[in-house]
């Protein structure tokens, strides 16, 4: 079997494994014994929790294929390989759209189940699983299991967010929603504290389905919490502009150093936030820009520079949201370190079918920080004691490096989910967290 | 709208190149040994636009067959003007050296085989006066190097053969591609270690689809294998022979 050295989206780790390229969903999984399973998709977890250090890669790239999409109801049919961006661009055209999306349009679908993503209309539509029919799961002990919610109902919950251990999704039933044109009708509006934020949402949750916010997280005392609240609907039928042409630029290298730092981020935060003067505005914005703005950037990852980064996204529960998110922000903008993106988000109540789906109603945080060693590790044990005493919890897609009970306290079903994991599966996120204090 | 004929389909290059006519609203017939995955790509394909896909179980070994399946092909299509040929194995070198039968059955599936469909499709499209018609020959047969001499010379086979038809159906307004990938991303390779050199199958189909087009006559793909392998096939024999090519 060759070795191919992997790594993930925060590109911290990079990993020399065997790698096993799945090419067809009739095939059976491999039966050596060198070495644990784990499904690799398009490798856009930040993580390490698509990687299995020691153990083997099963690429699932080339289980791209479509099995039957029908325009009339918007179920679509396909292996787990296929990237969200190629849905799109078959489904878009014939007025469907999907359910739910995640920030980047180039994760696979299997990686959307097993991750269980959520989007920007989390307060309205739930995660991803929610819109899972069914899926095939390809077990080592060569049974190929349909899971859904009337069959094998069990392995449907546990797979949903259950991180690729339970088995291989070979392929999936997934539910698109309707859409009148590829248009976003969007208002972005500046707000001044996170009490203003908590408020705006509050008032926009019932009448835009896609809500968002991105925070400047340099900011400290009076402008602490500063940010843009962006809220909108797809376009009605008729409200729409001209043709929409994708643009996309490459990061081109990996720079000695992160271009990631104090001054650059000061800067372009307090640009980015003058960017509009007047309080509220609106517009009409093709869903590319809307959903992807960092997709425009292919292998924007490297920006980071040779050490990677990491990223920390939380989830406060709804009664302690405002001041933990307070604190965090606070500890942050004192520490220096932090990113341009940042994203302040509520999620809603609905309850993914997942055990270890991530979201829960609250307000989840996300940033990228450039991985500076002991430093940023240093201000990490900061931020987990206030997520940890505020209830909350880290999202295993974006994780790296946090602590084993951070982990397991955030996630009580683990020990019910365990019983699902296949036997031959592993990953060096689980081992570490399970194994880890 | 194309009325195509694909031979290997189930060969990464092959499915890459039918997306691309699928989404173009081409009409294909697909031929390839395995039917589930034959039938799972014909359902992609449909489902990316393909307003009619036919698929067809055979051997590209059974040359007997030959002639019934392109009977198929013509009357489900209502006639046929363009043939991707794109079956083939990467031959293990070093198994066929200790096997005449090895040997025998890696030239047959590699040149022999394509030979024959290449003989029945030719007279047809000489007789119709119009077509064009692609084969994946491989840079492999641009000289033979001791790792992979025999997969190498059945490609030489279909490379020179291709030459000569390419020649001969001039006249009939008839066109003959000849495709020579370097390394590509497959199921086939999965077993290499990938490098700089390699190539996706979305980018071969690309080129292979092009190169239909503008009815090119040899195509390297991707373009940087013309010099690599310029340079290889100018090295001396007396040099040569010592390398490790």
């Amino acid at each position: 079997m060759p070795t191919q050295s992997l790594t993930s989206w925060g590109r911290v780790l990079r990993i020399e494994q065997k790698v096993l390229t799945f090419a067809s969903r009739f095939d059976s999984l491999p039966d050596s014994s060198s070495g644990s399973l784990l499904p690799y998709g398009n490798g856009r977890s930040y993580g390490d929790s698509c990687l299995n250090a020691g153990g083997i890669a099963l690429k699932t790239a080339a289980l791209d294929r479509f099995i039957a999409f029908d325009p009339a109801t918007g179920i679509l049919r396909c292996e787990s390989g296929v990237l969200l961006a190629e849905i799109l661009r078959l489904v878009v055209p014939q007025g469907w759209f999907l359910s739910v999306t995640p920030g980047t349009r180039f994760v696979t679908v299997g990686g959307a189940i097993a991750n269980d993503v959520h989007g920007k209309n989390h307060h309205i539509t739930g995660t991803f699983g929610c819109h899972v029919h069914q899926f095939e799961l390809l077990r080592s002990d060569g049974q190929h299991l349909i899971c859904s919610r009337t069959e094998n109902f069990d392995y449907f919950t546990a797979t949903i967010g259950g991180l690729g251990l339970t088995g291989l999704i070979t392929r999936a039933e997934i539910q698109l929603r309707r859409i009148s044109n590829p248009w976003i009708d969007l208002e972005t509006i500046r707000y001044e504290s996170v009490d203003e934020f908590l408020a705006l949402c509050e008032e926009s949750d019932r009448d835009y389905e896609y809500t968002v916010s991105w925070v400047d997280c340099a900011s400290k005392g009076n402008s602490l919490g500063r940010g843009l609240f962006m809220r909108g609907n797809h376009a009605p039928a008729g409200v729409e502009r001209g043709q929409y042409f994708s643009k996309s630029r490459t990061f081109p290298f990996v720079p000695p150093v992160s271009m990631v730092n104090a001054l650059s981020l000061k800067a372009f935060n307090t640009a980015y936030y003058h960017k509009q003067f007047r309080k509220k505005t609106r517009q009409l914005q093709h869903y590319e820009p809307f959903f992807y703005p960092l997709d425009g950037l292919l292998e924007w990852n490297r920006m980071y520079g040779p050490g990677g980064f990491y990223q920390y996204q939380c989830v406060i529960p709804v009664e302690y949201g405002k001041e933990a998110i307070s604190e965090l922000l606070k500890e942050i903008a004192q520490s220096g370190m932090g990113s341009f993106l940042a994203v302040l988000k509520v999620c809603g109540s609905i309850a993914s079918p997942g055990m270890l789906s991530f979201p829960m109603a609250g307000v989840s945080l996300a940033l990228d920080f450039p991985n500076q060693g002991d430093k940023t590790h240093q201000m990490f044990s900061r931020l987990d004691s206030i997520v940890s005493s505020a209830g909350g919890r880290l999202y295993p897609a974006k994780d790296g490096r946090m602590p084993g009970n951070l982990f397991r306290s955030g996630y009580p079903r683990h020990q019910a989910f365990k019983q699902y994991i296949d036997p031959r599966f592993s990953s060096s996120f689980w081992r570490r967290v399970m194994e880890s204090t | 709208m194309k009325k195509i004929l694909i031979i290997g389909a189930t060969s990464a290059i092959a499915e890459a190149t039918a997306r691309i006519w699928a989404q173009r609203g081409d009409q294909l017939f697909l031929v390839a040994r395995n039917k589930e995955k034959l039938e799972a790509i014909a359902d992609d394909l449909r489902v990316r636009g393909c307003p009619k896909v036919e698929t067809y179980c055979m051997d590209a070994n059974d040359v007997e067959g030959h002639v019934a399946m392109l009977d198929a092909a013509e009357h489900l299509l209502s006639g046929l003007d363009t043939v991707l040929i794109a079956h083939g194995t990467l031959s293990d070198q070093q198994a066929c050296q200790q096997s005449v039968e090895l040997t025998m059955r890696e030239i047959t599936t590699n040149a022999l085989s394509v030979i024959a469909l290449l003989t029945l499709i030719a007279n047809r499209f000489e007789l119709q006066k119009t077509g064009t018609i692609a084969v994946i020959s491989s840079v492999a047969g641009d000289r033979g190097r001791q790792s992979n001499y025999l997969y190498g010379s059945a490609k030489a086979m279909v490379t020179t053969f291709t030459s000569g038809l390419r020649q001969r159906l001039f006249k009939s307004g008839v066109s003959v591609v000849t495709i020579k990938p370097g390394f590509v991303d497959t199921p086939m390779t999965a077993e290499f270690k990938k490098g700089l050199l390699w190539a996706s199958p979305e980018t071969i189909g690309r080129i292979i689809d092009k190169a239909m087009l503008r009815k090119c006559a040899v195509v390297y793909a991707p373009w940087f294998w013309m010099w690599i392998m310029m340079i290889i096939k100018m090295i001396p024999e007396c040099i040569f022979k010592k390398l490790s090519l």
